[in-house]
């Protein structure tokens, strides 16, 4: 069972505190877009064995939506950071990389 | 025979009889006795029927890894199958009865599979009970059902209660053996906050039973002194009678306490379920003695050496008065010696090995004791208890000579326990030397850091000897502080000494020779009845994946889960298979350790803690005035009031009747209220809303639609406008705090930038529907507010005071008649219902509860989210285009509305349907049409979504999705019946609406 | 005179620790960005909480809820008035304000192992939970908040329609004899 540190609130929080909601770093497609956009965005997800950015919400707590970077298999975490970033930070990249050197960035 | 011994056991009370009863028969043992040495003491030796072939069964063991000595214990509410006789603290009035027989212990009929074992044997099942099919439903089942499983199930609710409770530590030490307790010091010296759990009521382990010198002093005293030293440090807890039942992700630890099995009724929790989060894991869980696999090894009086000098020790009794030892190895000496101090026969130790020639055999010559080396245990006499063994060389070439015993004590190595260590991800290493698998530290559990979080520490690592045990144990905890935020002590692991010792030799079946119908007799696994030819057999048949061999032979399932089995198994499975141990490996290790009841899973959460219920403020008017309850979410809402001699039905029709002819009050506290506020309110409603939300003109209302991003509808309600950037948006009972969370998620996530914030207020206000005809007599009759049309029309609210009450009146229609929805806060919602109703009664109000709300709404073919919506409906499905605006360029669900097959004309629509016959179609009832598919059925052309008795027009009525639904108004399609039969109800497409098209009674 | 009546109309029970309801309290929600929470605070004359900390004054108190929300506790009768005063000086700006006393329940839960029932049903830490705290968490399967007003109890908040079930499960976890004894 996971652990996972709140970046808004500093509080590590127990799974059972959280909500999962799925991929981090979706861009939304609307209108005009292209039906294989579209698609892309409403439902091709990665499904790494590795490094997967993710949402949570410290559903239980401070009621923030944050992002985590974590490995899916080690379930190592990497970082947690705000909702409000539209790409991996860098510290979060450097900390992957430190561990996972041959880590290509994300698909 | 087994018996008690006079003078002391060290854990038993000579002082404090306590009786018990085995089987309905009364017995005696002695505070600190187990039920297994009570019963041994007792002179009961066999103590159960195995599982498959019904065999005679007694103890093996001393501890948690007992395979046979399975009890139903208790009775009524505490009735509890399969606890291991071992590990049940015997209390005065405990009762237990044996299992796995029929018709009782001493004669059981099932023992006749016992002589088919010849025919039952690995894959059986699988293999036999294929054809004829039928067979295995009339045949095969009922007999199996009958024959196997092991208890009772209990049948009365559990009468005890249990609990959780959360603990973080920074080292959380699994083990309080001499190897855990020196772990907990040193950690504790070096700052960190540290937790001891144990499974058993004591410390120290097996030490205090198998000697050695540990810092110049006996390893019972210095245990003593170290649990003293222990218990008076501030950063240390100590937890006897709690065993660490698994180990999960992020250092996440159960711990499974039992805090009073011993004193049933007394008003504790009978377990508690700790749910621990240490920063570092030691797990110290010792070793387990592995039996030897030799013909008749399950004959009741062969034990192991350990558990043989464990009953000796510990509780003062003696499995046999003549007992053979059998090994491979030197620790069984020291159970030869136990038993020859306590002044028991022992006629011979039979050791594989040739030569013997280390400290502990000459000991044990000097004791008197016939040593026969090379030598192996070829057979065993006796059927309810051993008569004599016969022994053999190595190979059972040599003809046997028989000794004469009445217990059998046998050691085949020792397993660490690496359970928890290989819970989260731990991996093992084959030692060669030792023959065990032993945690690999290079490879260990790694945590959120990608650190390793568990460490092993004494036998648990592989640390065989006394010495070399406290020394990893030192080391262990001194790093385990350190990496949980602590420093290194600087002070000194203990000093050990103990007898030297020779090493194992691999003799894992004897004689080494043994054909099929030796290794029949042979068994591996005691609970599963798993033989070496099973075993083999398997092999044979091409299960060589050790996963795969388990479950073929059931080698290590069930409540032991082959603590004792397993490595002989794939010992037994390599040698079949031709290739080297390692290379076999091991099944996975799973939590728990042992069963945990089912109580401390649960915790608190049973009867009225079950779930929480949520309830409005006017719950217990509501329990008064008889509400038949029905669960939405959480929430207990009134189904409907019936009054004494009335059905549910009955009621049901009389509420709607009376809110149509008069006026009825429903309570609509649990309508979600979410309040949304800020300058870009607005922008942000029409992004959430099908429909234009931003134009509202402060003072009214106006119905909406939300749509997930992929088109579905989601939610509907009524939003009303509260000021320039304020909108108030109700959502249905099951939707607030997912509405709530969608909103957020979009204005955290995707629109940061948009100033708005939101706040669920659904709990802050008690809402009452007043609606009916004589709706606005009764909001008069409360006073305080002008509820006339001119000051305030339909679809408006206004803020007042109504009854004294500071309230909110929104004039908005569920049901069709006119209708206000009063919101007061919440701590006087008890006080408006009662006002509400005083205030009503002369005009005849009446509570309607939740399915008057649903048939007056289906009436008026008003859509009900869940109902007509499924996660695959769209708003254009429901004929709902009004809601949708058109100027809008984007709202949530836009362009997946424009996919092409959300446009398609097949999709199946909205319409009303009125049945030919006025009966009710059955919820859920599919339209059929003309062909049939591959299957044979129907095709289907359409669903019902809603379907009701309608009081108000006296016919069943219903609205369903249909085929080209619109454009078939009057025609019949049929319903399928589920009766088989094949018949259909008949129902016309009509309109929607049934009951005042034109909206005139609502606005009013 | 308000004839207000909270969710658990002063219930109370006694067992290792002692659970009550400390009946209708006045709950103001602020949400804001900081430099407005701060002018707000100030205005009802609290100063700004830390994160996960509390505020208190004389029977006030403002609680951290998040970085863009704070709780405002004060008597049940004040909270319209003093809604009002943050409305004022939040001004023009950007921010919500709202009374939610009627949406929540407060139960206090009073002695030396008051801590153990919380133990028993929040998944957050408590060791080093110090008066002036406040923690927002799960409680058994119910959403809760707790702070420590002073040394020797805990004000225990939820939502008022699960105050039946906290008010059960603290009462149930409570219980003599189930003492952790750590």
């Amino acid at each position: 069972m996971l652990i996972l540190t709140c970046p808004y609130c500093g509080v590590e929080a127990d799974e059972t505190e959280l909500a999962p909601g799925g991929e981090a770093h979706l861009k939304r497609e609307t209108v005009g877009a292209s039906d294989e956009a579209f698609e892309d965005y409403l439902f091709r997800r990665e499904n790494p064995k590795g490094v997967h950015f993710e949402r949570w919400r410290h559903a239980y707590g401070c009621g923030k939506w944050f992002l985590a970077a974590r490995h899916t298999v080690t379930l190592e975490v990497y970082g947690t950071y705000p909702a409000q970033t539209p790409e991996p930070p860098k510290d979060i990249v450097a900390a992957i990389k430190k561990r996972l050197p041959e880590w290509e960035g994300r698909g | 025979m087994s018996h008690r011994l006079d003078g002391k056991g060290r854990l038993i009370d000579r002082s404090k009889q306590l009786r018990f009863t085995f089987n309905g028969k009364s017995m005696t043992g002695y505070e600190g006795d187990t039920l297994a040495s009570a019963l041994l003491g007792a002179g009961q030796s066999v103590m159960g029927r195995s599982f498959k072939y019904h065999r005679p069964r007694g103890v093996v063991a001393a501890g948690v890894e007992e395979p046979n000595a399975l009890m139903n214990l208790g009775r009524g509410g505490r009735f509890e199958p399969n606890q291991r006789a071992t590990t049940t603290p015997l209390f005065d009035g405990l009762t237990a009865t044996s299992q796995n027989h029929w018709p009782s212990l001493d004669f059981d009929v099932g023992a006749v599979n016992d002589m088919a074992a010849r025919f039952l044997p690995a894959g059986f099942y699988y293999k036999t009970f294929m054809f004829p099919r039928f067979a295995w439903k009339h045949v095969f089942e009922p007999f199996i059902r009958k024959s196997a499983g092991l208890g009772q199930s209990p049948t009365e609710p559990d009468a005890d209660r249990y609990e959780h409770a959360y603990h973080h530590t920074d080292v959380l030490v699994i083990g309080g053996g001499v190897a855990g307790l020196t772990a907990a010091r040193a950690a504790g010296a070096g700052g960190a906050k540290v937790m001891v759990l144990e499974q058993t009521a004591h410390w120290g382990g097996r030490a205090p039973v198998d000697g050695g010198e540990i810092d110049g002093t006996d390893p019972e005293t210095w245990v003593n002194s170290a649990v003293e030293g222990l218990e008076n440090a501030q950063n240390v807890t100590l937890r006897p009678n709690c065993m660490g039942a698994g180990v999960y992700d992020h250092g996440y630890v159960l711990g499974y306490e039992r805090v009073a099995e011993t004193t049933p009724g007394d008003g504790r929790p009978r377990h508690r379920l700790w749910r621990i989060r240490a920063k570092q894991i030691v797990t110290a869980t010792g070793a387990i003695e592995r039996p030897l696999s030799f013909p008749g090894n399950d004959v009741p009086g062969v034990m192991l050496a350990s558990a043989v000098r464990d009953y000796v020790v510990n509780w003062g009794v003696a499995p046999g008065k003549r007992t053979v030892i059998v090994t491979n190895n030197d620790d069984a000496y020291l159970t030869a010696l136990a038993l020859k101090a306590a002044k028991l026969e022992v006629p011979a130790i039979i050791d594989v090995r040739p030569t013997l020639m280390g400290p502990l055999a000459e000991k044990a010559r000097k004791a008197g004791i016939r040593l026969m080396s090379g030598k192996a245990l070829v057979g065993v006499k006796g059927k309810k208890g051993v008569t004599a063994v016969m022994v053999s060389d190595l190979e059972g070439k040599a003809s046997p000579e028989a000794i004469d015993c009445d217990c059998v004590a046998m050691s085949g190595g020792w397993s660490p326990v690496v359970h928890l260590w290989s819970h989260c991800g731990g991996k093992l290493t084959w030692d060669d030397h030792e023959a065990i698998f032993k945690p690999d530290p290079t490879r260990p559990p790694l945590g959120a850091d990608g650190q390793a979080f568990v460490a092993t520490a004494g036998n648990a690592s592989g640390a065989m000897g006394l010495a070399e045990a406290l020394a990893d144990g030192h080391e262990v905890g001194r790093q385990a502080a350190k990496a949980a935020g602590g420093t290194l002590t600087r002070k000194a692991a203990p000093k050990a000494a103990e007898t030297e010792r020779q090493p194992i030799k691999q003799v894992w079946i004897m004689p080494t020779s043994a054909g099929p119908d030796k290794r029949m007799k042979m068994w591996l696994d005691y609970q599963n009845d798993v033989k070496g030819s099973d075993v083999q057999l398997a092999a044979q048949e091409g299960y060589q994946s050790v996963e795969h061999a388990k479950r073929y032979t059931t080698l290590g399932m069930a409540t032991d889960q082959g603590k004792l089995s397993n490595i002989n198994g794939l010992a037994v499975l390599s040698d079949a298979l031709g290739q080297p141990i390692p290379q076999t490996g091991t099944t996975t290790f799973r939590p728990p350790y042992t069963p945990i009841s089912m109580g401390a899973i649960a915790g608190e959460a049973r009867g009225p803690l079950f779930q929480p219920i949520r309830r409005t403020p006017m719950h217990a008017l509501h329990e008064t005035a008889g509400a038949v309850w029905e669960p939405v979410g959480h929430w207990r809402r009134p189904f409907c009031f019936a009054r004494t001699g009335e059905s549910d039905h009955e009621a049901v029709n009389r509420e709607i009747v009376n809110t149509r002819e008069n006026v009825g009050m429903l309570d609509a506290s649990t309508l979600g209220k979410i309040l949304v506020t800020g300058p870009d309110a607005g922008k942000f409603l029409d992004m959430l809303y099908t429909n234009m939300m931003s134009t509202l003109p402060v003072g009214k209302c106006r119905y909406g639609l939300m749509c997930s991003e992929n088109g579905f509808l989601s939610d509907d309600g009524v939003v009303a406008r509260i000021d320039e950037q304020t909108w108030l948006c109700h959502t249905t009972t099951g939707g607030a705090d997912r509405i709530h969370g969608h909103m957020e998620d979009w204005l955290q996530c995707e629109w940061w930038d948009w100033k708005v914030y939101t706040a669920n207020l659904t709990e802050q206000y008690a809402q009452v529907a007043v609606a009916g005809p004589k709706a606005r007599k009764v909001l008069e009759a409360l006073g305080g507010m002008d509820v006339s049309k001119e000051a305030m029309p339909f679809m408006t609210w206004h803020d007042g005071t109504l009854a004294d009450i500071p309230a909110r009146v929104f004039r908005i229609s569920f049901t069709g008649e006119l209708s206000y929805e009063i919101a007061v806060p919440a701590n006087r919602g008890a006080e408006l219902w009662e006002k509400v109703r005083e205030a009503g009664a002369e005009h005849g109000i009446q509570p309607y509860g939740t399915e008057a709300m649903h048939i007056m709404r289906a009436e008026k073919g008003f859509i009900m989210i869940g109902d007509e919506t499924d996660g695959t409906v769209i708003p254009q499905d429901l004929g709902l285009h009004w809601a949708i605006s058109k100027k809008k360029e984007d709202y949530l669900g836009k362009r997946a509305q424009e996919r092409s097959f959300m446009a398609s004309p097949d999709r199946w629509q909205l319409v009303g349907l009125q049945t030919l016959d006025g009966s009710v179609i059955p919820d859920g009832a599919y339209a059929v049409g003309e062909g049939r598919n591959a299957n044979g059925q129907r095709n289907t052309i359409g669903r019902v979504t809603s379907t009701y008795y309608s009081p108000t027009i006296r016919k069943g009525i219903a609205m369903g999705l249909i085929h080209e639904g619109p454009q078939r108004m009057g025609e019949v399609v049929d319903f399928a019946t589920l009766d088989g039969t094949g018949t259909v109800i008949k129902a016309k497409i009509v309109d929607t609406c049934f009951y005042d098209k034109e909206g005139a009674k609502a606005d009013v | 005179m308000s004839k207000a009546v909270s969710a658990l109309n002063g219930a109370t029970v006694t067992g290792f620790a002692r659970v009550t309801d400390t009946g209708c309290r006045g709950m103001i929600t602020l949400r804001g960005a900081p430099e407005v929470l701060t002018r707000v605070a100030t205005a009802i004359g609290l100063p700004t909480p830390d994160t996960l900390h509390m505020a208190t004054k004389e029977g006030l108190a403002v609680g951290w809820m998040s970085p863009d929300e704070l709780l405002v506790l004060c008597p049940y009768e004040d909270a319209p008035a003093l809604a009002e005063t943050a409305r004022g000086a939040a001004g023009k700006d950007h921010a919500l304000v709202a009374v939610v006393s009627d949406a929540r329940a407060v139960i206090r839960v009073e002695g030396e192992k008051a801590d153990e029932v919380l133990r028993k049903l929040t998944p957050a830490n408590l060791d080093a939970f110090e008066p002036g705290m406040i923690r927002r968490t799960r409680l058994a399967q119910a959403a809760g908040a707790f702070w420590k007003p002073d040394a020797n109890g805990f004000e225990v908040m939820c939502f008022r329609s699960e105050a039946e079930y906290v008010f059960g499960l603290l009462e149930n976890a409570a219980q003599k004899g189930a003492e952790l004894g750590l």
